[in-house]
């Protein structure tokens, strides 16, 4: 049935236009909210780490300039006689380590030829030779220097602060190891989530602190996480480096990293921060998954919605389309009716002329035959049934054109209020007799204080006469019961016109209201009979309906619209 | 004598040839005229007519404005309706203003001749009354 592919259509037309209309305001709010949520999101995590780099950067470069400081004021306060022997510099290194909590690893007086002419700690350094160290060589340039972490000759983790000074006009380097467990902890404090770590590399690529777990180091690595600027030591002696962030793989991992980078020792180490993206977001991540089960699950709500929906307005479309085809089907009956009525009419005006004027000619032959030669004639009797047979012929024409007529013609179509019982009993009655005959008992069951209705009396009436008739026809041959009833149904009244006659066959049960349809025996009938009521009750405003069973009966229903008032009363009873 | 005077009007001139040659040979004096116009004409070139048979349907004048119209000129013209049509209204009009039966198309010969003549007795009857009542009148005044 092509009906089925078009109502499948039109509801995946619809579940497509329902679940277009709603998600995408819902994809569109979703899509541009998480992404101003995410970049909001992610450029306060990213500022966040970029203060925690910072101020950790400050801390470190205090401390380390603190140190060199220190050493620097030692040294600029200190007599050459204090710092010129052993005994000196431990008395020095006990203060220090006194007041400054054991930062200070050892103590040592270095000549400007390299060679360690003093020293106090826990090793054995006394005349060690640094004439070639690129500790030595850089303070002896830049007065002071702070070097790099190395194992030494210790195998410790440590580095350097060295400081020149000139005691007598001769220049000394006067040098301390600071202890890197101290130092080591600045930075390993530094800890973010699950996966955030510190770590400081000098730009050469070698760490500096040992981070909290394996980190792949190389080169090329430290290049691509720094900025620019960083890169290529630009602001080595130029104001504070602001950190940098950069987002990358892990070459250890594999994963998404962030990385925050900031300068330390005015650039020559590096304070890197990482942190897996993955952890960094988690939040972000956690509200992004969030919405994103509220995206599906809003998805299925609209998607059950729209199927929900769309079975229902198109069980509404069905049904309206059905009832569309009902009312087409009676008005194309009703059309059909109406223009068959006038052509019947018009057929059976101009037949019934010629048809009067056969008859008559056929009178006067028959006038003719009178006379007594042709009296005489042989055959004048078979003459003269010739001429009766067509005087009856045509008297049945007379009955078909004159019903032919009457099923267009307008009897009195105006309309009164009629009292549908008194015009049934009257009916009834006028039908009583011929029942009689047929042997068929009338009975009416007739609804009390039924209202009148606005309808066309002498219109009723024929069609009553009708349906009367149609019944005792039905019960001709054994007789039996024909019962009017009427009853008033809601805005209706109905009255049923039934008989225990034969019944009629399902086949002919949808032809009945046909014109010129008949099951009676030629000349009986002419068919038109219900079609006229048909007609009658139609333009009524009304119904008629026929249900039958073989060999049980017959009923005919008609509806008739109340009058507005009567229908209002009725409602607000 | 005729047993009535009949002016036969119908615009279907085969049948007014079939009923007037059929009411001829019942002693009928049949006149014919084709439309109410005619009728109209006839009544006046001959008012002898006694019976008037008029078809309803008919084209220009019709036939209960024939009727009307003969009533009002000629009231003692009695008027029989034939009608083509099951139209029992337009005869139940047509005796309401005066015309004396109604006949359905085709109609059976014996029945029209009943109602000739009675229309036609009853034509008679009323002019024999006015004449009398003429007569008592003309006496009454004598016996002024």
């Amino acid at each position: 049935m092509t009906d089925k592919s078009y109502y499948s259509g039109l509801r995946r037309s619809m579940i497509g236009t329902i679940v277009v209309v709603s998600l995408t305001p819902l994809l569109i709010l979703a899509a541009l909210g998480g992404y101003q949520f995410h970049s909001a999101y992610k450029q306060k995590v990213l500022a966040h780490m970029e203060q925690l780099v910072l101020g950790h950067k400050q801390s470190i470069d205090a401390f380390l300039f603190g140190k060199l400081a220190e050493i620097r004021v030692l040294a600029d306060v200190t007599d050459f006689e204090k710092v010129r022997d052993d005994d000196g510099l431990s008395r020095l290194l006990l203060s220090m380590q006194e007041r400054y909590g054991g930062v200070f690893v050892d103590l040592g007086l270095v000549n400007a030829q390299g060679t360690q002419v003093a020293y106090s700690g826990p090793f054995r350094l006394g005349r060690a030779d640094y004439g070639h160290a690129l500790w030595f060589q850089e303070t002896m340039q830049r007065e002071f220097y702070i070097s790099d972490v190395f194992l030494g000759l210790r195998g410790l983790p440590h580095f350097i602060v060295a400081v020149k000074h000139s005691w007598g006009g001769q220049e000394y380097i006067l040098r301390s190891t600071i202890d890197f467990v101290a130092f080591n902890r600045l930075v390993e404090n530094i800890r973010i989530g699950e996966t955030g770590l510190a770590y400081i590399v000098s730009r050469g690529g070698e760490f500096q602190t040992k981070p909290r777990r394996q980190v792949a180091m190389s080169q090329s690595f430290l290049n691509e996480v720094l900025s620019p600027e960083q890169n290529m030591g630009q602001s080595r002696f130029g104001g504070p480096v602001p950190a940098h962030v950069h987002l990358g793989q892990d070459p250890a991992t594999g994963e998404d990293s962030v990385f925050v980078t900031a300068g330390l020792k005015n650039g020559d180490w590096i304070l890197v921060f990482q942190q897996t993206q993955e952890d960094a977001f988690l939040l972000f991540l956690r509200a992004r998954n969030f919405a994103l089960v509220g995206v599906l699950l809003s998805t299925l709500a609209i998607g059950f919605m729209a199927i929900v929906l769309s079975k229902r307005i198109l069980n509404t479309v069905v049904e309206t389309d059905r009832q569309k085809d009902m009312m087409n089907e009676q008005v194309i009956e009703a059309g059909k009716l109406a223009s068959l009525g006038e052509l019947a009419a018009g057929i059976a005006h101009e037949i019934n002329n010629p048809v009067a004027i056969m008859v008559e000619e056929a009178g006067w032959i028959q006038d003719l035959m009178e006379e007594e030669d042709l009296r005489a004639m042989e055959n004048s009797q078979e003459v003269l049934r010739a001429l009766g047979q067509i005087r009856t012929q045509g008297g049945r024409c007379k009955e078909i054109t004159h019903k032919l007529l009457s099923f267009a013609r307008k009897i009195d179509p105006t309309m009164k209020t009629v009292h549908i019982n008194e015009l049934i009993e009257e009916m009834a009655a006028l039908s009583e007799q011929r029942a009689r005959f047929a042997n068929v008992h009338i009975v009416t069951e007739l609804a009390e204080a039924l209202p009148p209705i606005e309808a066309s009396p002498s219109e009723l009436q024929q069609v009553f006469l009708n349906l009367i008739n149609n019944a005792i026809d039905a019960m001709d041959h054994e007789g039996g019961q024909l019962k009017v009833t009427t009853r008033r149904e809601e805005n209706q009244v109905v009255i049923s016109v039934s008989d225990t006659g034969q019944g009629i066959p399902k086949a002919n049960l949808q032809k009945i209201f046909d014109p010129f349809f008949t099951t009676k025996a030629v000349g009986k009938g002419t068919g038109l009979g219900l079609s006229i009521c048909y007609g009658i009750i139609q333009k009524m405003g009304g119904e008629i309906s026929v249900s039958s069973v073989l060999d049980v009966g017959t009923t005919f229903h008609i509806r008739l619209p109340l009058r507005k008032g009567e229908a209002d009363d009725e409602g607000r009873a | 004598m005729s047993v009535a005077t009949v002016l036969l009007v119908d615009d279907e001139k085969a049948f007014v040839e079939a009923m007037t040659r059929r009411l001829t040979k019942r002693d009928v004096d049949v006149r014919a005229a084709f439309s109410g116009q005619e009728c109209l004409d006839a009544l006046a070139a001959a008012p002898d007519v006694e019976v008037v048979v008029l078809d309803v349907k008919m084209p220009g004048i019709d036939g209960v404005d024939t009727l009307k119209r003969i009533k009002a000129e000629y009231p003692l013209v009695e008027v029989i309706m034939l009608t083509g049509h099951a139209t029992v209204e337009t005869a139940i009009d047509g005796m309401k203003l005066g015309a004396f039966d109604y006949l359905m198309k085709p109609s059976d010969m014996d029945v029209l001749m009943e109602k000739i003549d009675a229309a036609a007795t009853k034509k008679r009857q009323h002019e024999e009354k006015i004449i009398e009542a003429r007569a008592q009148s003309i006496a009454l005044r004598r016996g002024d």
